[in-house]
């Protein structure tokens, strides 16, 4: 359970954030969607203790996230590339992650044999460092990270962007497999109205820092947002 | 690598301001300018190599002007003409200007100096543009410093063994231009035309799959098992070493251990330094730091590109901490030891530099640690290294004076004052206080890093 009070998150004069309340239950699959300057990163940062909340605060677990660290041994994320490590090989950044977290290296091994059919033959045994692999691959090497070591919740920003069709439909199989089977909160942000729909059960809509839509995804959602997006929104 | 630069410039500026009466000195009978001339086709050599291993031509820059409605010769002219405006082309100024204006003070008439001048200008130009032609042959074998060896070896050969005498030949060239200034037309050509064979190279290669291609080197993977017996901070450690080995930038601090170590012998030689005991810590305290100032002033700064991750990470600051402080100590202690040697100039070296050695591990470490927690700036570690300066701020200035310049104090009043022997003992005394307080200091480093996470984020997170 993550709940979040009166967050708010201001620079300047600038408002970025602000969020009255909102709880997301345990094992749900969550999506954010938004234009760009929505408050979608802001959100996932403060939700990392990457930047200060201006005003409340975000409980992960029963843990406020900017009190204590306690949240960080069940929590993961993928942000951007800056959670990589560029002169690492993918392997080598799997087993430096895996020992951050308390797993050794046959554990980290067995995790990411599942992912074969995501990395496609284009991530392990390269011989290349993470720097020197196209966006799509090293976006692969960071979302198969933010899942070593049984987090509880993971984050993932834009986790569709960049990858191929055939690594898309992948991912979002994944996705849904972490929330359904083994109960994971994971927390989605992406551009692409399609698979947000397709991969989460609840989906908050920002704008300008404010929660404007909050929905229960049906197959009337995808039409909903589109016709939010497009501006054809009609106020019932 | 702040450092490194004002410590090169310092070091040109100093020579070019003792040349002529250092010249005078040791030809008393000869022009000073002459014999000036007569070198200069050794420091060609020299200046080749040096700017060989160091400089590259900036041609990733184009590749956003690329699609934009520029020619594509004004973008070789461009990089070309920037390429001009590098650091290695002001080093000699250092030497060159004040050399130059002694000259005038002396009596030289003006005229011919500067003509003089601007020749050398001329010829630190036409070095610049024909290392570049030299690099562009290297880039295609597979030896690539094989050009850049065999060019100056010959060079070297065809002087030494007076097949033909470069070395006058150049010296009498420079003469002859600042006798006759209208010869200086004859080295403009020559830059005229390196430029131009510059030019046609590169305007061939301005396209992504050739001159603007990345090489992408394939990676060699060891375990480093041994870290393992540091305990907890073993994967931070591997993590640091590979940081080390792994990026150009970070490579330098390699390099720098054996200018480092071999410092002291610039020093030592000379019976001047030899008589200063209260100087030999000032150079103890710098060939054992030598890792500890390079790689020490940029914590935590090497790590920014992925600092985000390490922060929502399960991590101990401590341990992270502890890796570097690991590391630091570690190459005090074997710079310590491969600068055992110098015991040959006397016992009392090397006395200094143990006290200097313990001094370095139980304060500077400590020091420069803390010091990093106001770091303010972001490290591109992909970057060429040398002259770069990115990531330098006023930090990186100020923690040079706790570093080096109070141990050298402590170390001067006390030797003045009471004896060399005390002196060392309380140098020594001073940083085995630093090792017993190591816990308590290290959590004091910690909290403040703690303190500035926030700001470490959001500075590591701009692109300036």
């Amino acid at each position: 359970m993550i709940t979040t009070s009166n967050l708010s998150k201001t620079y300047g004069n600038n408002q970025v954030l602000n969020i009255d309340s909102l709880n997301i239950p345990k094992g749900q699959s969550f999506g954010l969607v938004g234009n760009n300057g929505a408050g979608k990163t802001t959100y996932f940062s403060l939700l990392l203790d990457l930047i200060q909340p201006t005003t409340g605060h975000i409980i992960n677990h029963n843990i406020q996230v900017n009190k204590s660290e306690d949240w960080k041994p069940f929590t993961s994320a993928f942000i951007d590339e800056s959670f990589l490590i560029g002169y690492l090989t993918a392997e080598e950044y799997f087993y430096f992650i895996g020992e951050l977290r308390g797993q050794n290296k046959a554990d980290v091994d067995t995790l990411i044999a599942q992912f074969k059919d995501f990395f496609h033959d284009e991530i392990l045994g390269q011989k290349k460092y993470l720097r020197d692999l196209s966006k799509g691959n090293q976006k692969k090497a960071g979302i198969v990270a933010a899942l070593i070591g049984n987090p509880e919740v993971i984050i993932l920003d834009e986790p569709f962007a960049n990858l191929d069709p055939t690594t898309q439909i992948r991912l979002k199989d994944i996705i849904k497999d972490l929330a359904q089977k083994q109960g994971i909160t994971v927390l989605v942000s992406s551009h692409d109205l399609l698979h947000v729909t397709d991969v989460c059960e609840r989906i908050v809509v920002l704008e300008k820092g404010e929660i404007v839509k909050d929905l229960a995804t049906s197959h009337a959602t995808l039409k909903e947002l589109e016709a939010h997006f497009s501006g054809t929104d009609v106020v019932l | 690598m702040g450092f490194m630069a004002l410590w090169l410039m310092v070091t040109f500026f100093g020579a070019g301001l003792g040349m002529y009466p250092m010249l005078k000195k040791f030809f008393p009978n000869q022009n000073p300018q002459l014999v000036f001339n007569s070198f200069l086709f050794f420091w060609v050599l020299g200046d080749l190599v040096f700017r060989f291993f160091l400089q590259k031509l900036p041609v990733m820059i184009v590749k956003p002007l690329l699609v934009l409605p520029i020619s594509r010769n004004k973008i070789v002219n461009y990089v070309l003409g920037k390429s001009a405006l590098s650091f290695f082309n002001f080093l000699p100024l250092f030497v060159i200007v004040p050399f130059g204006v002694t000259l005038i003070i002396e009596g030289y008439p003006i005229i011919s100096v500067i003509v003089w001048m601007l020749a050398l200008i001329i010829i630190v130009l036409i070095l610049n543009f024909l290392n570049f032609i030299i690099e562009s042959f290297s880039a295609e074998s597979e030896l690539s410093f094989l050009p850049v060896i065999l060019v100056v070896s010959s060079l070297f050969g065809l002087n030494y063994f007076n097949i033909l005498p470069l070395n006058k030949m150049l010296g009498n060239g420079l003469n002859a231009i600042s006798e006759t200034p209208v010869l200086i037309s004859i080295p403009i050509l020559v830059l005229v035309g390196v430029y131009f064979v510059n030019f046609k190279l590169l305007r061939q290669k301005l396209f992504l799959d050739s001159g603007l291609k990345k090489d992408i080197k394939e990676v060699s993977t060891s375990n480093l098992e041994w870290t393992r017996n540091f305990g907890n901070i073993a994967p931070f450690m591997q993590l640091d070493l590979k940081l080390i080995w792994r990026n150009k930038r970070t490579k330098t601090s390699i390099w720098m251990l054996a200018i480092g170590l071999l410092y002291g012998l610039f020093f030592y030689t000379q019976p001047t330094y030899l008589a200063m005991p209260w100087f030999y810590v000032f150079i103890g305290v710098f060939s054992t730091g030598i890792f500890l100032i390079n790689f020490g002033q940029f914590i935590p700064a090497w790590d920014s590109s992925y600092y985000k991750l390490l922060m929502s990470q399960n991590i101990k600051y401590e341990d992270y901490l502890k890796s570097k402080f690991t590391l630091m100590a570690l190459s005090i202690l074997i710079l310590f030891v491969l600068g055992i040697p110098y015991v040959f100039f006397g016992w009392k070296i090397l006395l200094a530099h143990f006290a200097a050695a313990i001094y370095n591990v139980g304060i500077n470490t400590h020091v420069i640690l803390l010091g990093g927690a106001f770091n303010r700036k972001k490290i591109d570690l992909n970057q060429k290294a040398a002259f770069n300066y990115q990531g330098t701020g006023a930090v990186q200035w100020l923690i040079g004076i706790p570093l080096l310049i109070l141990p050298m104090g402590i170390f001067a009043v006390l030797y003045f004052f009471i004896g060399f022997e005390i002196a060392c003992l309380i140098l020594a005394i001073l940083g085995v206080i630093g090792i017993v307080f190591h816990q308590k200091l290290m959590k004091m480093i910690t909290a403040k890093y703690l303190e500035s996470k926030y700001k470490m984020i959001d500075a590591f997170n701009q692109n300036n």
